[in-house]
């Protein structure tokens, strides 16, 4: 079979193809850096634009924000973990009382449907104040008294109602014939779900999941309003100071840096992990 | 791909991009007041004639008036409004009192006061519908807290370093918490001084940093059994309660004469004394 030879016809095939692909890539990148290269010189030649730069882009500014912004973020990213552990839990505890079935679990249905309902329809900011100000203001002994507990239990509440109709749309998208079969090889009712529904429901929502997780991550920052100082509650302390908007954008940046790593990070490890299947993944 | 839409689109982008608007002009005028020598009592153009009419809002509270009366002279705002009078060369009787609502007080317009004297800070935006006079008390932080917290008997500043302690966002308060008091424990700051008004009733935070005006209107309307802890040392800021009169008032300049002069020979400073500091707002060492 060595010597087997592409026909010229099958050559000429193939050089064709890449003159084409060598010209959009060519014709890719002249359009990308014209583009880029007019904006700047369009948006570096607006008359406000020295004062937007000095406003916004402050290089020295912004790296002395940093210290201070960073250490806000560093409470974000403390609660956030912290709150993501409890909301998987909760949420697949609230998605699994969903979807058990038999009449004996009617209370458990209809609490879980309740909760999602409520804590999906108020506003993230109303929970917020109401466990944050709301809680320590019944003077109740024993109950914690600090802003970011309250807060993190907001966050919770909050987030656990989204992540368990995540979690229950993966576990309803398990074929009724993946149930059927594991119960005819004699997994009981609990094994099923454990073995078969759960691992691949998990898989399947796992995009979305991470979704929720991002957009924690940035909703962490609205337990200031009760009064601790997050990466945006300082930057906004630092702007009233010389109402330099720099260290908000110092802020944005440490956040999106922070969210980059963890989405590729996640994608690296549902490739290794084969999560991309059953539904499709590279071919 | 169609080139020649694409270069048309970027071609758009541009010509919108630097066609963008130049700045505009930012002028200023400067308002000239007449300092002319003219502040003897019969010189000065007055509401009504052989009175000095003053206005403020009801009722008028403590320290800065007693007794809902402005009339008794007692009360910080009281005294000063008697002793510009005085220095004016008006007996006490000749002093008339009005009620003038907050808002009304320096909204433009004609004024049916001479002047209006009710804890009014003076500003930049403000001065463009009303005149001040020199400002007759610099505005001082505080700190507030509730009977029985662990802050309540504290003399000194140095004490408050241990303490939780809230400001809101943005002010000269978060400043003098953060500058003057160095806490050790990271101060709570709130969008609003109501939400760290909820959180000191609910015990989060032992304390607020507030300016002193705010600070007693907190401790009396707004808590049960506040407590003012004391005045913070006077920092750099320069936020001052001045008199309002009228638009181009020929008697700015006089009051703010008579001002400056009760402030030269230390009389504001004793009548800050007598109604403020021993008011229930401590200086702290």
């Amino acid at each position: 079979m060595s010597d087997w030879q592409p026909s010229a016809l099958q050559l000429e095939r193939l050089a064709y193809r890449r003159r084409r692909t060598v010209r959009s890539g060519v014709i890719a990148a002249v359009s990308t850096v014209v583009l880029v290269a007019l904006l700047a010189v369009g948006i570096g030649s607006t008359p406000g634009w020295p004062r937007v730069r000095e406003t916004f882009f402050n290089v020295e500014r912004g790296w002395e924000a940093l210290p201070v912004v960073a250490q806000g973020l560093w409470l974000n990213v403390r609660v956030m973990l912290v709150c993501a552990v409890l909301i998987v839990v909760l949420g697949l505890t609230l998605a699994i009382m969903r979807t058990l079935r038999g009449p004996i679990f009617f209370p458990l249905r209809i609490f879980a449907a309740a909760y999602t309902d409520v804590f999906r329809g108020l506003p993230l900011l109303l929970v917020i104040f109401l466990l944050g100000f709301g809680v320590p203001a019944l003077q109740l002994r024993g109950l914690p008294n600090e802003a970011v507990i309250w807060g993190g239990a907001a966050l919770v509440l909050t987030y656990s109602s989204y992540v368990a109709e995540v979690f229950r749309a993966g576990i309803e998208s398990i074929h009724p014939s993946q149930r059927a079969a594991a119960r005819s090889l004699g997994l009981s009712h609990r094994q099923t779900l454990r073995f078969v529904v759960l691992p691949q429901a998990v898989r399947r929502v796992m995009p979305p999941l991470l979704n929720d997780f991002v957009s924690l991550q940035k909703d962490s920052g609205l337990i200031a309003v009760l009064g601790v100082i997050d990466a945006i509650r300082a930057a906004q302390l630092e702007t009233a100071e010389d109402f330099n908007f720099t260290p908000y954008v110092v802020a944005g940046i440490l956040f999106v840096a922070l969210t980059i790593p963890l989405t590729r990070l996640t994608d690296w490890v549902a490739r290794r992990q084969g999560w991309y299947g059953g539904g499709g993944g590279p071919v | 791909m169609n080139l020649r839409s694409a270069v048309a689109v970027l071609a758009t982008l541009v010509v919108v991009a630097v066609s963008a608007c130049a700045p505009e002009d930012e002028s200023s005028g400067t308002p000239s007041p007449s300092g002319a020598d003219a502040c003897s009592k019969d010189k000065l153009a007055l509401k009504t004639a052989g009175a000095f009419t003053v206005g403020t809002d009801k009722p008028a509270y403590a320290p800065w008036f007693t007794d809902d009366d402005p009339a008794n002279g007692k009360g910080y705002e009281s005294a000063v409004t008697y002793a510009v009078a005085k220095s004016l060369g008006f007996a006490e009787t000749e002093v008339k009192w009005q009620t003038v609502q907050f808002n009304a007080a320096f909204a433009p317009g004609p004024k049916k006061f001479d002047l209006d004297v009710n804890q009014i800070s003076i500003s930049e935006d403000r001065r463009k519908a009303v005149d001040f006079s020199s400002g007759y008390y610099d505005v001082r932080q505080t700190v507030i807290t509730t009977a029985g917290s662990k802050i309540a008997d504290v003399k000194s500043v140095a004490e408050l370093a241990d303490a939780k302690l809230g400001a809101q966002v943005g002010t000269t308060s978060y400043t003098s918490l953060r500058d003057v008091i160095k806490p050790k424990q990271t101060p709570a700051v709130y969008d609003t001084n109501d939400l760290a008004v909820q959180a000191l009733k609910n015990k989060q935070i032992d304390g607020i940093v507030v300016d002193l005006p705010t600070g007693f209107y907190m401790t009396a309307a707004q808590l049960d059994n506040g407590k003012i802890v004391g005045q913070l040392p006077a920092g750099g800021q320069a936020e001052q309660f001045g008199f309002v009169l009228e638009k181009g008032s020929a008697l700015t300049a006089c009051v703010s004469k008579a001002v400056d002069g009760l402030k030269a020979d230390g009389t504001l400073a004793k009548l800050q004394q007598q109604y403020l500091t021993a008011e229930g707002a401590p200086e702290l060492s």
